[in-house]
């Protein structure tokens, strides 16, 4: 049965040190086929793409190529395979013209030519480096490399993401042929519109395993959705949203934050939300939607291209993130290397903004650091039997050190990050609390998370983003998973019954994010 | 060559051993320094006395200064190559100006250029960014060449060392040297600022995770531009030391203790990368080398080896350094 | 043509303003002619070389600090192999040489891939290791260089077809630089395996997903570094007559011309032509300085204050990049 599959993938696990990128995935792909491989954040998708070509090896499982075994070594043993992916990042070398790039990978030059012809782009200079070539071109000629070697099987990622719509056609027509010439694609998006459009088959991963593979039919997305939720909407559903003991939330004439019409590139559009006193508003949204570019314009780390933010009613400008600090505005990110001193100890990373300005640089009154430290330390429950070095403690308790450093400085709006990724449960529970708590006592938190049943844990409020704008803000009550879900795939809220295969994704109206 | 990508033992006691380097850097090296002892007193018998360690203190404490500016420096992932100008400089300007000048007026005019040229390293490394490999490798360039217009300026005046100078580099006060006066004061200095003050927790937050720092809301260039002026100076002060102990001042005085400064520093146990490390190692390390130039000195091996021999202590330290990290 | 501006804008503005220096010269020293020249060529073939070999890693998206000892170690060998030796055993000479650079050169990038430790520290390590083989080979100035050697960079190169006084602006060492430089470049320079050094200059991570054996390229660019590391040492020998084992200034003056030369620190970007256009500016604003009768010390300062400046122009040039390559 195995034998008229062009690639097939069986029982492919990746461990990264304790944390299993993938558990058991599989992936079989029929010739003359375009299949979509889905999944939500953190599933998988993008550690068997890069097993697939290459990139990282796999610690169990097994690849066939047209039935044979094959090793995939590196990207050029998979090109060999007959097996070409297309990156969200564009391959081409930034410095050298495309015809070198055509030359440092094999790739002929005419067959080239004639795709990127077939794919919009009439007129291309040759001669040009590719680094004054614009994203959205350099994705169709990254694309049209790929199909000039005919491989076997394509692999897109996001393909059509930083496309216009004329460009995002044609490619979307070629794709489509593509499957008629007898040769398959791997198609991955997070757009329903194109996949159902376009796809024959797809797998859904989640939590590193292959959960189904279903035929794109009317209606399928409903399905879809609840296979990359899993088990989740039941446990939701039954799992109580928050102790009624908690101070339901004050809206007073002056919100901490005042966000409004924030720009930057093409990441940030027009993003306009507030954050109240004692609010934790949640933040949803699929990778790369904008939200890493506005925590790090929030916390001071890049400039935004435009728009205000306001604290406190006063307008701010942050060049550098002390600005936000001495604004009262934390950032704990949620990769804890980046914030994190690894090799130094749990109360020097406390500890740690408390020295930051010049005027601090004197001796440090050990008795009230020691003092203030064991008190944010107390409070998070953190284990300190390996205080000495960061890196020794497990993952939650590196987690707790990177908020309880700003617990301990006294911060007032904090901004995290996916502050549960990678965690265990019974960390995670305490951090849902500690948030809560801060929220209790007047603190602000804007809180993204890639786990959708984090929302109904710890957040007032909701905002949803894609593309680079806020899409849709729901009050908890209303923000069950399938209903997040569907808002974060750009899809309409309410109108589940109708939406129909092909219809368009609604247009983000800004008047309906303000809350 | 490729000696230290290699180290086959057998794997749980390499493990253990790495976890114990790790932990308690200084034990090894005390015992390092012990069996050079001990092998110098084989090879020399009787060489061990007394005098011997008074002298190898001597020698030992002004590399050890230069040692702590590299300590200091490559805590924040630098290094600060231009020590052996600025010493040079510092030494050769009080040498040649106290001919004419009050002592307090050319201890300052000494202390001038050391401070110029720590600024210049710290906003070309703090600000720029340019690597401080290459920054300062510029700034003793330029120093250079200074001095040696400024000898011209004082050739006819001729030079002298100030008595005092002469009493802390040779002196001895009950058999101790005089020169531990001034390092035991500046030891004490390093050690505090490095685990007792904000600024010294800055330069290993700095070096170990510089994005982490930032998000703290610290300064790179405040860090940095501080943190090469004090290198600077202690490199400055350490010229005074040791032109008391030459006795010859010349434009390379100091020139040789640079690569020995920078070996002793990572000997001691401070990573070139940052973040780890600390100035008590430092100063074994530098008895260590200063032990092992006598034994090098008596084995008759010429300053090339001795280079060379430098050269692959720093890869394979440091290459030993990123074993013990991975294997966590 | 807005094209070749943008890419062959800085090379075409460099080349103006070496023909501006040489107006200048012309006009502080009305007799300056094809003598000097010819002596000028000779004083930049060295540094040309130097600034070959960082160039090639630089574009890798590297640095090499060793290329001034690695000069000095070639010198020396080939300074003392041909002391007292025949003038036919050049012959062998001077490929022995050239492989010896080449494969310390390879071994430079070995030690990188395998040890994983930054490439900064490696060639730091190899400074140290080369500057010490050098002092083992010759441990003071001295050896000799074949006659037919010493006459392949004296005088002029008449070429069939030109007249006498177009003959006499082609001194011999300014072909042989162009001859060694282009024999190795031009190939190269289209070929998969030079494109591959520019990819992985350029973005590693592209590179590596366009199939480039990442690795691999990164020794080959130190073993081509090492090769013009050790035309730069023998062009040393052969100019002076001697080998010295103590290197020139020859690393920061590489990484200055480098940066001069329109090669950017990150890698990827740039070729061999600026560097080398920036070796002959440099070395000409020496030359203006002295026939100027500046104290040949402080044209030392200017110079090393010119390098530093364009080391610090580049970084910041740098820096400034990056936020605008971050966001799309």
């Amino acid at each position: 049965m195995t034998t008229n599959h062009l690639l097939d993938a069986t029982g492919v696990a990746k461990n990264y040190g304790a944390v299993a990128a993938l558990r058991n995935a599989s992936l079989s792909v029929l010739p003359g086929e375009v299949h979509a491989l889905m999944g939500a954040n953190g599933a998988g998708k993008s550690t068997l793409v890069k097993i697939l070509t290459g990139a990282i090896q796999a610690d169990a499982g097994r690849v066939l190529i047209r039935g044979e075994v094959r090793d995939v070594r590196s990207p050029a043993a998979a090109r060999r395979a007959g097996l070409l992916p297309v990156y969200q990042e564009p391959a081409l070398i930034p410095d050298l013209d495309v015809l070198s790039n055509l030359r440092l990978t094999g790739t002929p030059v005419e067959p080239f030519r004639a795709w990127v012809r077939e794919l919009g782009i009439p007129n291309l200079d040759m001669r040009e480096t590719a680094r004054h070539i614009p994203l959205a071109v350099l994705r169709v000629l990254d694309l049209a490399r790929a199909l000039a070697v005919e491989p076997d099987v394509l692999l897109l990622d996001e393909m059509t993401a930083a496309l216009p719509a004329n460009l995002a056609e044609k490619v979307l027509e070629v794709v489509r042929r593509q499957g008629n010439s007898g040769r398959s694609v791997i198609f991955i998006s997070h757009r329903f519109v194109e996949i159902s459009a376009l796809c024959d088959r797809a797998t859904v991963l989640r939590d590193g395993a292959t959960v189904g593979v279903v035929d794109i039919e009317p209606g399928i997305e409903e399905k879809i959705v609840e296979m990359m939720l899993g088990a989740r909407i039941e446990k939701t559903s039954v799992a109580a949203a928050r102790t009624a003991s908690e101070a339901p939330v004050v809206k007073d004439s002056h919100p901490r934050l005042v966000v409004r019409n924030l720009q930057l590139g093409t990441k940030l559009h027009d993003v306009s939300f507030d954050l109240a006193n004692g609010e934790v508003a949640g933040v949803v949204a699929l990778e790369g939607q904008g939200q890493d570019e506005l925590f790090a314009a929030l916390a001071g780390s890049i400039r935004p291209a435009g728009g205000t933010i306001a604290v406190d009613g006063a307008p701010v400008k942050f060049s550098h993130p002390s600005d936000a600090i001495r604004a009262g505005i934390a950032y704990v990110p949620g990769d804890r290397t980046e914030a994190l001193a690894m090799q130094r100890s749990v109360r020097e990373n406390i500890a740690l903004p408390f020295s930051a300005a010049p005027r601090k640089w004197g001796p440090i009154k050990a008795r009230r650091e020691r003092m203030v430290v064991s008190s944010a330390i107390g409070r998070l429950q953190i284990d300190t039997r390996a205080q000495g070095e960061v890196q020794r403690l497990s993952g939650g308790n590196q987690q707790k050190v990177t908020i309880a450093r700003w617990i301990a400085a006294d911060a007032r709006t904090i901004l995290c990050f996916d502050p549960t990724r990678g965690i265990d449960v019974g960390t995670k529970q305490e951090i849902y609390k500690l948030l809560r708590e801060l929220a209790g006592l007047g603190k602000s938190v804007l809180f993204y998370t890639s786990e959708l049943e984090e929302v109904q844990r710890v957040c007032d409020r909701v905002i949803v983003i894609f593309g680079g704008r806020v899409v849709d803000t729901f009050p908890v009550e209303l923000a069950n998973e399938p209903t997040l879900m569907r808002a974060a795939y750009g899809l309409p809220r309410g109108a589940r019954e109708d939406v129909g295969i092909l219809a368009d994704v609604r247009p983000a109206s800004d008047a309906e994010a303000a809350p | 060559m490729t000696s230290s990508a290699t180290m086959p033992r057998p794997a749980s006691f390499g493990r253990r051993l790495k976890r114990f380097m790790a932990d308690r850097p200084l034990i090894p090296l005390i015992i390092l320094l012990l069996i050079l002892v001990v092998i110098l007193q084989i090879l020399r018998p009787g060489i061990v006395n007394e005098r011997w360690i008074a002298n190898t203190a001597k020698f030992a404490i002004p590399l050890a200064i230069l040692a702590g500016c590299q300590t200091m420096t490559m805590l924040t992932g630098g290094i600060d190559l231009s020590v052996g100008t600025v010493a040079t400089m510092s030494a050769f300007i009080m040498a040649t100006q106290i001919v004419n000048q009050d002592p307090t007026v050319a201890f300052v005019l000494a202390m001038l250029p050391a401070v110029l040229i720590g600024l210049v390293n710290g906003i070309g490394v703090g600000v720029f960014r340019v690597h401080p490999l290459i920054m300062t490798l510029g700034t003793s360039l330029i120093g250079t060449g200074f001095l040696q217009v400024y000898q011209r300026t004082v050739i006819a005046s001729g030079a002298r060392i100030p008595d005092f100078l002469n009493w802390l580099g040779t002196g001895l006060t009950y058999g101790f040297p005089n020169a531990l006066f001034l390092f035991v004061p500046v030891a004490v200095l390093i050690v505090f600022t490095l685990n007792r003050t904000g600024f010294g927790r800055l330069l290993y937050a700095v070096g170990d995770n510089e994005r982490a720092a930032r998000l703290s809301g610290v300064r790179y260039w405040q860090v940095i531009t501080a943190l090469y002026v004090i290198s600077s100076l202690l490199a400055g002060i350490t010229g005074l030391l040791y032109i008391g102990l030459i006795k010859a001042p010349s434009l390379s005085l100091a020139e040789p203790l640079v690569l020995p400064s920078v070996a002793a520093a990572v000997i001691g146990g401070t990573s070139i990368f940052g973040g780890r490390g600390g100035y008590t190692g430092t100063i074994i390390g530098a008895l260590i080398l200063t032990v092992l130039t006598t034994l090098l000195t008596i084995l008759h091996m010429p300053e090339g080896g001795r280079r060379i021999l430098f050269g692959f202590i720093v890869l394979f330290v440091t290459a030993a350094y990123l074993r013990i990290v991975d294997d966590r | 043509m807005t094209r070749f501006l943008r890419r062959q804008g800085w090379v075409a503005g460099l080349l103006a303003l070496l023909i501006f220096l040489f107006v200048i010269t012309k006009l502080i020293q009305p007799g300056y002619g094809s003598g000097d020249f010819g002596s000028l060529a000779r004083a930049v073939l060295p540094y040309a070389f130097a600034v070959a070999a960082q160039t090639v890693v630089v574009i890798a998206g590297g640095i090499d600090l060793s290329v001034a000892a690695m000069m000095a170690l070639t010198s020396v060998t080939a300074a003392s192999m041909m002391n007292g030796a025949s003038e036919e055993y050049a012959f062998f000479v001077v490929p022995f040489v050239l492989a010896m650079g080449l494969v310390l050169g390879a071994l430079n990038g070995l030690l990188i891939v395998v040890t994983r430790v930054p490439d900064i520290v490696v060639t730091l390590a190899t400074l140290f290791v080369l500057q010490g083989a050098a002092l083992l080979v010759l441990d003071a100035p001295g050896g000799a260089a074949a006659e037919w050697l010493k006459a392949t960079v004296i005088g002029t190169m008449p070429i069939p077809g030109l007249p006498d006084w177009a003959d006499a602006w082609v001194p011999k060492a300014l072909v042989l630089l162009v001859v060694c430089l282009f024999i190795v470049w031009i190939p190269l320079r289209r070929s998969r395996l030079g494109l591959s050094i520019y990819a992985i200059g350029s973005n590693e991570l592209a590179a590596f997903r366009s199939g480039v054996p990442v690795a691999r390229t990164r020794i080959v660019a130190y073993a081509l570094s090492g090769l013009f590391g050790a035309l730069g040492g023998l062009s040393l020998t052969i100019s002076t007559g001697i080998g010295a084992p103590i290197p020139g200034p020859y690393l920061l003056a590489s990484v200055a011309a480098v940066v001069l030369g329109g090669v950017a620190l990150g890698g990827g970007k740039g070729g061999l032509l600026g560097p080398i256009i920036a070796v002959f500016v440099l070395r000409l604003v020496r030359t203006d300085l002295t026939l100027l009768a500046i104290d040949p010390n402080v044209t030392a300062i200017i110079e090393g204050a010119i390098m530093v400046a364009v080391v610090m122009f580049g970084a910041f040039i740098t820096i400034r990049g990056r936020p605008a390559g971050a966001t799309p």
